[in-house]
């Protein structure tokens, strides 16, 4: 199953090394790994999204606790929250068809963000599943670059995966 | 105050409680051996960086202390690697400290650069790279807290030479603040509660320790434990001295090389309660046919442990002493146990044993050690055979009196690690039992014991074979014995060259002799034991098969 961790990281260089290289080390499975910093600029925000049995999921954690520069390590797959991820496709597309992918950038609330010659460049965001969709949506047209960010998730209403300066590391 | 980075290193040294540092200067340190050249610090100068990191972990290994090695940027730095790859894989607290180019030049390939921080990144509980010399102070004072809290570990501080040339006020950094680092010593009292409902219900149960007993000060409440069930004690290779050898319940080593009653018992109890251990691969061997009929009791520190190899009934996250002291209150004592007497009785029909035949065995030379030293000296084993033999006839009565390599099996780890052991206790005997491969190893050491007239005992289990690996080449590989039949000098000429005393034994009778006389000589003294080639270390079980199937 894939799991959702929100991880909450000292903004020290080396952080991503650290962390990226016990997943690989222990043989963990990263789908995706998405880093930036939070409101606090001593603090960043990894979004991992791990796939794995209940088993290797305690493992993940654990290990990923043992790191010094790993502040907070939240789960929220069994929770509510919002996901999303940005997508940059550039589909090769003369005047002829630009029509055609502008109705399906439409579908997709996608925008176009630059226009070529023989190019279009389109941004979308959305989770997973729609970025998928987008995605296979252009294939026809024939797509020259793709990249994507990684997902980044927040849960939804009152909670939170903050960090509380007391000195103390948090479980969830 | 201004101090230079170097002071600042050095004021933080003796601020931890440091009195000696094994180190090997270079370029990138000069500043810090400047400030070395009067500290009031112990340096001892090793023949190689490696040396230096094996005895600093041998000195944290018998004191209980952080260890700290000290050496320059590049080749100094990546030879520390073996030695802070070895107290990982064994949870002994060590600071190695190493320079690195000035911070202009870093990422540059300069002269001496390595990236040290990259390389020890999966061989240390943390590490750091310090760009500025304000920060020193603190960042010492992380790295001992870090290094000795918890489970122990290794923690490396990469300092450029500018930060150990620069200036700074220094000011004591206070406590270490680090958000991201706790330390859970108090068992859940939920567990702790569960774990003694499933002690009173067993009939059969087993204590299997580990290094954790060790590191913890848990010695005494194990015992505490053992007596109050009258439940045999297994220990691990890291574990042994942990419980006293021997004592009635002590069933000696578990696993690979185990005994057999040791193995019988943990594959038939109905509870194993493991103890500051990790269900390594040499003590399970077969995962799936491990304690297969028992509830698992595991206690450690460090949470990741629990369920990282088997499945785990009743975890206990929390220090092993403060655990086994929560755990000991709720119990009563048992007045007889017909558990206890089968395991008696496995103990008497099936024993460690081996066929003597006129030629030096090696089981004899280890059992004549323990009779000549009483068992009170502090043994250091290299890894291979003798590792193993030491473990069987060497019996082991207190805590930090077995040092060896267990979780990395380092061969060279011996003898400098004794090195460090006899700098932690310079009024004990230390007695390294290595082999010729293991010895030949790190033997450039024997100049620095000569130097500083460390007084270690070396006696060399010489096969002229690299033992073990023939042991497997024997048994598995049709004794096709590929480059392990191994030359050596003449250990007896080697040692004189140093400057140190040889002995060379070549009787059983000669034994005793030979060893009291090593314990006369106020110095170094090296014992060559050249021993029958062949023999084997047994029991053993082999590779993928479960533990009570035992060759030997």
């Amino acid at each position: 199953m894939r799991h959702t961790l929100a991880v909450l990281v000292e903004n020290n260089p080396g952080v991503l090394a650290r962390v990226a290289g016990l997943f690989s080390r222990r043989g963990f499975n990263i789908d995706s790994l998405a880093v930036g910093r939070t409101e606090n600029p001593d603090v960043s925000r990894m979004t991992i999204v791990v796939e794995g049995d209940a088993r290797v999921l305690e493992q993940v954690t654990k290990q990923l606790h043992k790191l010094v520069d790993v502040i907070k390590i939240n789960d929220i797959t069994a929770d509510e929250y919002v996901d999303r991820e940005l997508v940059l496709i550039k589909v090769n597309v003369g005047p002829a068809q630009r029509g055609e992918v502008m109705q399906i950038a439409d579908v997709f609330r996608a925008r176009i963000v630059d226009l070529g010659r023989k190019t279009l460049t389109l941004e979308c965001t959305g989770n997973d599943g729609k970025i998928n969709a987008f995605e296979e949506s252009l294939r026809p047209y024939g797509i020259k670059e793709l990249v994507r960010t990684g997902k980044i998730a927040m849960l939804r209403g009152f909670k939170y995966t903050g960090y509380h300066d007391n000195g103390t590391k948090e479980d969830n | 105050m201004k101090k230079t980075g170097a002071e600042i290193l050095v004021q933080s040294l003796l601020a931890e409680g440091v009195d000696t540092i094994f180190g090997y200067p270079g370029g990138m340190v000069l500043p810090i051996y400047d400030a070395l050249y009067d500290a009031d610090l112990r340096h001892i100068l090793t023949r190689h960086e490696q040396g230096a990191a094996h005895a600093a972990d041998g000195y944290a290994r018998a004191s209980g202390k952080p260890g700290v090695c000290l050496a320059t940027s590049g080749p100094g730095a990546t030879n520390l690697v073996t030695g802070i790859a070895n107290a990982y894989m064994d949870s002994i607290p060590m600071v190695a400290i190493t320079g690195q180019v000035v911070t202009s030049l870093l990422g540059k390939d300069s002269f001496q650069e390595a990236d040290i921080t990259g390389i020890t990144l999966p061989i240390t509980k943390h590490n750091y790279l310090v760009k500025d010399v304000q920060d020193l102070a603190q960042t010492l004072r992380e790295a001992f807290y870090i290094a000795r809290t918890g489970r122990p570990g290794p923690v490396l501080i990469d300092i450029p030479r500018d930060v150990s040339g620069g200036t700074a006020d220094y000011a004591d950094p206070g406590p270490a603040r680090l958000p991201g680092y706790s330390v859970n010593t108090k068992p859940d009292p939920e567990q702790v509660a569960r774990a003694v409902r499933a002690i009173e219900e067993s009939e059969r149960p087993v204590i299997y320790a580990g290094g954790g007993v060790i590191n913890g000060g848990a010695h005494e409440e194990l015992l505490r434990l053992a007596e109050i069930l009258l439940a045999p004690v297994a220990t691990t290779l890291m574990g042994l001295g942990g419980f006293p050898g021997n004592h009635p319940l002590s069933v000696g080593m578990l696993g690979m090389h185990g005994s057999k009653y040791a193995n019988y018992a943990v594959s038939e109890c109905d509870l194993l309660i493991g103890v500051g251990v990790r269900f390594d691969d040499r003590v399970t061997s077969k995962l799936e046919a491990f304690a297969p009929g028992a509830t698992i009791i595991h206690i450690d520190i460090d949470p990741a442990e629990i369920g990282k190899n088997v499945g785990v009934d009743i975890p206990v996250v929390g220090d092993v002493r403060n655990s086994l002291q929560k755990i000991i209150e709720c119990l009563q004592p048992r007045l007889e146990s017909r558990w206890r007497d089968k395991i008696q009785n496995w103990k008497k029909e099936y024993p460690i044993e081996f066929v003597e035949n006129g030629r030096l065995k090696p089981q004899e030379v280890i059992k004549e050690m323990y009779n000549v030293t009483r068992g009170e000296v502090r043994v250091v084993t290299d890894v291979g055979q003798h590792q193993m033999w030491a473990a069987h006839y060497y019996t082991y009565h207190r805590p930090r009196t077995f040092i060896t390599s267990g979780g990395l099996g380092t061969m060279g780890f011996g003898f400098p690690a004794a090195l460090g052991v006899q700098v932690a206790c310079p009024d004990e005997t230390v007695l390294c039992i290595t082999g010729d491969g293991s010895f030949q190893m790190n033997s450039q050491e024997l100049a620095t014991v000569v130097h500083y007239n460390l007084p270690v005992k070396i006696g060399i289990i010489n096969n002229g074979y690299l033992g073990m690996v023939r042991q497997w080449q024997e048994l598995f590989y049709n004794r096709r014995y590929s480059y392990v039949e191994i030359t050596g000098p003449d250990f007896v000429k080697l040692a004189e060259s140093y400057g140190a005393v040889g002995i060379r034994v070549s009787k059983k009778s000669e034994v005793r002799e030979a060893m009291e006389e090593a314990m006369r000589v106020p110095g170094p003294v090296v014992i060559d034991f050249p021993i029958e080639r062949e023999e084997n270390v047994l029991p053993f079980v082999p590779p993928g098969e479960p533990i009570n199937k035992m060759l030997g």
